[in-house]
């Protein structure tokens, strides 16, 4: 991996579950991120793939600081930003943006989208003088591929898929170092979708930009991303190269994921084996024991409701080589080709 | 045939136009077929659900030509009274928002058994065991401890089962599900497709599957029908079309799909936007974003032409394509 910009450890948030009006009493915690760790290197996309409520939008919200960890850093070039405030904060969000999911709500119906994209440069004035602006702004809709005469409209007059590449110009405003895009494609439809990834991917090139990609779609993670974090209830249980991942997933969970998904292709129905997991998620204020997974697990055993798989090299491969050997926090990790 | 749906037409008078949500959609359904309809939002694929179900809103809505016949009865001839008749007893919906669908005042159980007290005439005492007897065949866990629950207290796919159960209560012909699994993430997605896989064959029912997902279809279609600017592009038996689209729109689509199964180096990317449904281009609607089109294509109109026997596609350059 290249030299690391960004480096979560032992990132925790914990929502805390309260009674009573005047003695609030806290009894208990939704258990949101429950310890992550990773590290971003430069020009890198990391993809953080996983279902709903796994986690994986409260650690972009975390990334950007729209939200205080409760344990745990986040260190961007090696200083933890998750101390900082005021100045030196501010000085840092500069170099972290973020595009949100929804292209709908993510923007001011009020404004202009030359407001919008200008924004950035009014709570950080130092990034353009002010007669500078408006150049500025049309040179970034240009390059997310937007007529620059439209800066005048609003919101409401773009397509879902035009508002996203308004949502990235205002990401890319300050020309940050990293960007978090959470769920950045998953509201378009499928001939627009292909356009803003391939817009994401022209972009890294041209800026030299580090993407943390959380997404919940499993093709698209593949297609965008360096390496691959998988979640699942608040932590990350198998992370490693794309194709270390998806074509030698060694968690259960991770090969379930893979194995549900549908593929665009009729002939692979017959043969695919599909591992269809029964039940749902546990709530995360309720967290199993052990391996947070072993309710839904087809392999758990006594030793899982026991003791918690640690995320690294699992026992079993530490003296083989090959795609298989990655981390994958499970005690009965196997490599299996489910794609 | 089950369903036949014959030169269908609607539109949506609004304020600023006249809307054409669907213009001219032929296709049928056989008894025991899957047939998807594939479309992006705008595509006419909802609309056209609604219009054969007999749930348009109207007005803005109206249907202004074609007919629809089911189990030989022209659907667009008969009184409200009577196509309520049909609607959940012969041909049933499942929605995509579970939520919004089911009445959130009403417990599972009691939504379920209306089905049989209004359209059976049964005893709210046997209604209510059919419906616990429902909820357990969708494989709802502690079905009777449940059927008093209301809609908030079940997890999305619980939700969706309950609409599944919901369709499926008076063993109808035909099903129209829109969107079943959008909503709900892949790995519930694919126990509850599964479900309605195993229900449709059990009951030997017709299902129409809209949806805007290239791989859902792949799983369980028999045939396609591709929607755009609300017309059927293209409509082919369900391992042609994903072998050799004969519509430069479906091979387009196909190609913008990120793979699962490989790495792929940049997508190819359909140009440009669907179309206003106030203003759809003359000619072929596509032939804005075509990298076909020619001057005919600006012109006129492609007629549906036949690439076999079960297949047709509305493009002048069908051949070109299928070639390519």
């Amino acid at each position: 991996m290249p030299e690391a910009i960004l480096e979560a450890s032992g990132l925790v948030k914990h929502y805390p579950l309260t009674r009573g009006v005047l003695f609030k009493k806290q009894i208990g915690a939704v258990r949101a991120v429950d310890g992550v760790d990773f590290a971003l290197g430069r020009g890198e996309t990391l993809g953080i793939v996983g279902e709903s409520g796994c986690g994986k939008s409260t650690v972009a919200r975390m990334l950007v600081n729209l939200e205080r960890p409760t344990a745990g850093s986040i260190k961007y070039k090696g200083e933890d930003i998750t101390r900082l405030s005021g100045r030196a904060l501010k000085a840092v969000r500069r170099n972290i943006q973020m595009v949100f999911q929804d292209p709908y709500t993510s923007l001011n119906p009020r404004m202009t989208v030359g407001d919008i994209i200008g924004e950035p440069y009014e709570i950080h004035p130092e990034a353009a003088p002010k007669g500078d602006r408006r150049k500025k702004v049309q040179e970034l809709l240009d390059v997310v591929g937007l007529n620059p005469e439209y800066i005048n409209r609003y919101p409401h007059q773009f397509s879902g898929g035009q508002r996203q590449r308004i949502g990235i110009a205002r990401g890319l405003a300050l020309r940050p170092e990293i960007i978090v895009a959470d769920e950045p494609v998953s509201a378009l439809d499928v001939s627009v979708q292909a356009q803003v990834i391939n817009l994401l991917d022209r972009l890294q090139d041209d800026f030299d930009l580090s993407y943390v990609f959380i997404a919940h779609d499993l093709s698209i993670v593949r297609h965008i991303s360096d390496r691959v974090g998988v979640m699942y209830l608040g932590r990350i249980v198998e992370t490693g190269r794309d194709a270390e991942i998806y074509d030698h997933p060694t968690h259960p969970y991770t090969q379930a994921l893979l194995s549900a998904v549908p593929v665009p292709d009729p002939e692979a129905r017959e043969h695919r084996e599909r591992i269809i997991l029964h039940g749902d998620v546990p709530s995360p204020a309720n967290i199993p024991s052990g391996c947070r997974f072993r309710t839904r697990c087809w392999k758990a055993r006594e030793r899982c409701a026991l003791e918690v798989p640690l995320l690294a090299v699992p026992a079993g491969f530490r003296y083989d080589t090959g795609p298989a050997v990655h981390a994958s926090a499970c005690h009965f990790a196997e490599a299996v080709s489910v794609t | 045939m089950l369903l036949e749906v014959r030169d269908l037409h609607v539109e949506f008078r609004t304020r600023d136009g006249i809307a054409k949500a669907v213009n001219g959609v032929t296709f049928g359904v056989d008894a025991g077929e899957t047939l998807a309809v594939l479309g992006e939002s705008g595509s006419g694929k909802s609309v056209t659900a609604q219009a054969v179900l007999g749930i348009l809103d109207t007005p803005p809505g109206r249907i202004t030509g074609g007919e629809i016949q089911f189990q030989g009865q022209d659907l667009l001839k008969l009184k409200e009274q009577e196509r309520r008749r049909i609607r959940g007893a012969r041909m049933a919906m499942i929605f995509q928002d579970a939520l919004s669908a089911l009445n959130p005042v009403l417990s599972v159980g009691a939504q379920l058994s209306e089905m049989f007290t209004v359209h059976r005439g049964m005893s709210k005492k046997d209604a209510k065991a059919k419906a616990v007897e429902l909820m357990d065949r969708v494989r709802i866990p502690a079905a009777a401890a449940r059927a008093g629950d209301y809609p908030h207290q079940f997890s999305g796919g619980m939700r969706q089962r309950i609409m599944i159960a919901m369709a499926m209560a008076l063993e109808p012909a035909l099903i129209i599900a829109d969107e079943p699994t959008t909503a709900l993430d892949v790995t519930v997605q694919a126990q509850v497709m599964d479900l309605l896989a195993e229900l449709r064959r059990e009951l030997g029912m017709g299902l129409i599957l809209i949806t805007h997902d290239l791989g859902v279809v792949a799983d369980v279609a028999d045939r396609i029908a591709v929607m755009y600017a609300g017309r059927i592009i293209e409509s082919a038996p369900v391992h042609d079309i994903y072998k050799a689209p004969a519509h430069p729109y479906t091979k387009g689509l196909l190609a913008s799909i990120p793979r699962l199964d490989q790495k792929g180096q940049g997508l190819y990317a359909i140009q440009g936007l669907p179309p206003n449904l106030m203003a759809i281009p003359p000619g072929c609607a596509f032939h804005p974003r075509c990298p076909m089109a020619q001057d005919i294509c600006r012109a006129e109109e492609p007629p549906p032409a036949e690439v076999d026997a079960d297949r047709g596609s509305a493009c002048f350059y069908w051949r070109e394509t299928l070639d390519a």
